[in-house]
């Protein structure tokens, strides 16, 4: 299948190990990648600050560079949240309610990597290979926006040599949102405080989620604390095979 | 960018959503005095109230889940629940000038009150035309709004709240902190404590045990009750077309209230009509199950105007708009007035269980209060509230009408920005960096160029994560490292090393 990889603004610029680690997870089970090179946002920190006139040309831009493609994959709930969730309402609200259509119609056709793994190419089983001690944090937008459910489990349930383990009160927000880890740190910190002694708790080596944005923040405080658990990416997870070690 | 949550306060006015009148200033209890990160910051240093919230959410959210999950219809009546609530608002008017000549029909005095200070004047009038000078008064949060106990007071009126948690609040010279659970930042041993320092007749014995404190309050509310010639209360839910009032609580001392004084006077936010009573139906079976984690409440009170020789002779209700009509105008942001007041949301809400419900300033705090509160005193008065939410979701999940509660709280960031842009406080610097950054995203050259600039900031991190930057992202790192933008970009990479169908056999995952 050809698959149109949106990599994401943040993976693009500072984790492009997750952008490599999806094309060659999807090269694996044999299918075509292509990276439209004009993408840039979709837009989400606007219209979640409260930005929506500025997102606007995101949004269109993002539809542009999409729209002649089948299928659409990013490696992050997050970003594929606000392009089915808000892509149309930024349209409409800007007034242009043939780009509202457009979006509506491309949002359909993108998928967050786990339910593009299973729900369209009916894979559960990548075949990789990850000898770690693992906890999932599955990430609020994938959760609560996407349903994307047991799917990302279900996809490292399958990876060879995982330890998983199950992360207590797994559904509760690290407490990034976007711009609210800065306009209301204190209680972000607190959020952050709790996610992390649950993750430090488990005695994994590695927190993983399916959103680099949640991952940074959890990553983030990890690091201050030297708690020895790094966070990896759900993609990086499934890349990874016995050959490459 | 700005941390504060605020591009600009706007100008004070009390026109604002297609200019109808919001909430007046002054009175009741609908904004704090500082913005919520400030007020939050004493809620987080709070340790004994963290415990408190964290204990008693994660029961009641236990106890929510388990009876919610027997339901096998749930979503259906959640769909149900929104559907009716959305079609009284829509003809909230025909609906409110039906309950009016119900109630009237059925012997009972209905008065229109435009805002708190309307409210409280109309119940001081009535109180004093009873001839009393104390009132004996059921929970209610829409009298809690409007600060009528202070009015009262003002006016020379002891009003004694009846509800336990109401009663501690009240004792403690405090102010409710959840909307179901007023005391929920009290523990025992601090209430035996306030109940020792101002119940005057208490055994001064009284140990912490739940039961004895249940004791002391009963003995003190009781003669409460039986002297007592006005009551007053709030309402759940009024049905249009019989002019019924609905009160549901778990104590009793609600139905002693509503029963037994010569007087009730029923202070009601516009919003709690619905049309019919078979509507009852479905919300009877969301209220408690999502409120308490109950099948049922103990107490259901429904009346309909007076009953000779059968409770209150007189009966008043009280319609209150203050600032709901302009909450109304606004067809995104007037789903928050479908909320029926379970607080299911704050149950679950991880902000809410940290900062606590004093930190939103308003006697609606958590998720629901966030979209609440600075719809009826406009944006302007509570402009931190909107921000109050990482937007994780839950809420929505859980709300038994099915407010799309982080739909809306962006919706009304997006309203604040417009409002300071209309009155030309933007561009301020979170604005501008807005701006800057979607100039910079709507072109692929520009973000190449712009990810280039910003490897330079790789000289920040020596080697290791960045541990601190210049305000405001001194916000992130205070608490949390930021890694370093990488060395190649992934387009960089697409563009110079990626062979398809080559799989080059990294290593991901790995410790960099």
């Amino acid at each position: 299948m050809r698959i149109a990889l949106f990599v994401t603004c943040l993976a693009d610029t500072l984790f492009p190990g997750v952008g490599r680690a999806t094309v060659e997870l999807l090269e694996r089970l044999g299918h075509v990648v292509e990276f439209p090179e004009a993408q840039t946002c979709c837009g989400q920190m606007h219209v979640n600050t409260g930005y929506v006139r500025d997102a606007l040309p995101l949004v269109r831009h993002f539809v542009e560079v999409f729209e002649p493609y089948e299928v659409i994959v990013a490696p992050s709930g997050s970003c594929v949240g606000a392009v089915r969730h808000q892509h149309a309402m930024v349209a409409s609200t800007g007034g242009d309610e043939e780009l509202a259509r457009r979006a509506e119609a491309v949002a359909g056709r993108t998928y967050e990597l786990s339910q593009l793994l299973v729900d369209v190419l009916g894979v559960q089983d990548v075949g990789a290979f990850y000898p770690h001690r693992v906890t999932y944090h599955p990430t609020c937008h994938s959760l609560r926006l996407l349903r994307v459910g047991e799917r990302p489990l279900r996809l490292l349930r399958n990876v060879a040599g995982i330890d998983l383990v199950e992360l207590p009160d797994a559904d509760v927000c690290c407490g990034f949102g976007g711009t609210f880890a800065l306009k209301n740190a204190d209680v972000s910190t607190a959020m952050l405080a709790d996610k992390m002694r649950n993750v430090v708790g488990t005695g994994a080596e590695v927190c993983a989620a399916g959103d680099s944005s949640c991952l940074m923040h959890i990553g983030g405080g990890l690091s201050r604390l030297r708690a020895g658990v790094r966070t990896v990416h759900l993609a990086e997870i499934l890349a990874s095979t016995r050959e490459a070690r | 960018m700005s941390t504060n949550g605020d591009p600009g306060a706007a100008p004070a006015g009390s026109m604002t959503f297609l200019g109808m009148p919001t909430a007046p200033r002054g009175v009741g209890h609908l904004r704090g005095s500082e913005p919520f990160p400030v007020a939050a910051r004493r809620g987080l240093a709070d340790t004994q109230q963290r415990r408190n919230l964290a204990k008693a959410t994660a029961s009641i959210r236990a106890k929510r889940a388990a009876v919610v999950g027997e339901v096998p219809d749930w979503e259906e009546l959640r769909e149900a629940a929104r559907a009716i609530k959305a079609a009284t608002m829509a003809h909230l008017d025909r609906y409110l000038e039906q309950l009016e000549a119900q109630v009237t029909a059925r012997g009972g005095v209905v008065h229109w009150a435009r805002d708190a200070g309307e409210a409280n004047a109309i119940v001081v009038g009535l109180v004093r035309a009873a001839g009393a000078s104390e009132a004996v008064k059921v929970k209610s949060l829409a009298t809690d709004e409007i600060g009528l106990n202070e009015a009262l007071a003002a006016a020379g009126i002891q009003a004694h709240e009846t509800d336990l948690a109401e009663l501690i609040v009240q004792l403690g010279q405090d102010w409710p902190s959840h909307i179901l659970v007023p005391a929920i930042h009290r523990n025992r041993a601090e209430i035996r404590e306030i109940f020792l320092r101002e119940m005057g007749d208490v055994d001064p014995g009284l140990t912490d045990v739940p039961a004895a404190l249940a004791e002391a309050a009963r003995r003190h509310l009781r003669r409460r009750f039986l002297s007592a010639k006005v009551g007053i209360s709030g309402a759940n839910f009024a049905v249009a077309d019989s002019g019924a009032l609905c009160v549901v609580e778990s104590e009793g001392n609600g139905r002693m209230c509503l029963t037994l004084p010569e007087t009730l006077i029923t202070v009601m936010g516009i919003e709690k009509v619905i049309p019919a009573w078979r509507d009852l139906e479905v919300f009877l079976q969301l209220l408690p199950r999502s409120s308490t984690g109950e099948r049922m409440n103990p107490y259901t009170s429904i009346w309909t105007g007076v009953t000779p020789a059968d409770g209150p002779r007189n009966f008043h209700l009280v319609l209150l708009d203050n600032g709901r009509t302009a909450a109304l105008a606004d067809e995104t942001g007037r789903s928050a007035l479908h909320c029926i007041r379970c607080s299911a949301c704050m149950n679950v809400c991880p902000v809410y269980e940290r900062a606590g419900g004093h930190a939103y300033g308003s006697i609606y705090p958590g998720p629901i209060g966030a979209i609440l509160s600075p719809q009826l005193t406009g944006i302007e008065d509570n402009p931190s509230l909107p921000y109050a939410s990482s937007l994780c979701g839950a809420c929505y999940d859980v709300c038994p009408v099915k407010i799309d509660i982080p739909s809306v709280l962006v919706h009304l960031r997006a309203r604040h920005v417009e409002a300071a842009r209309h009155v030309g406080l933007l561009p301020g610097p979170e604005a501008i960096t807005m701006a800057a950054a979607a100039w910079v995203m709507a072109s692929p050259a520009r973000f190449a160029t712009a990810q280039r600039a910003g490897r330079i900031g790789r000289a920040l991190g020596r080697g290791g994560p960045i541990r601190s930057l210049p305000p405001p992202l001194s916000a992130w790192t205070r608490s949390r490292d930021l890694p370093l933008p990488a060395a190649t970009s992934f387009r960089d990479w697409w563009r110079r090393d990626h062979q398809p169908g080559k799989a080059p056999g990294q290593h991901h995952g790995e410790p960099r």
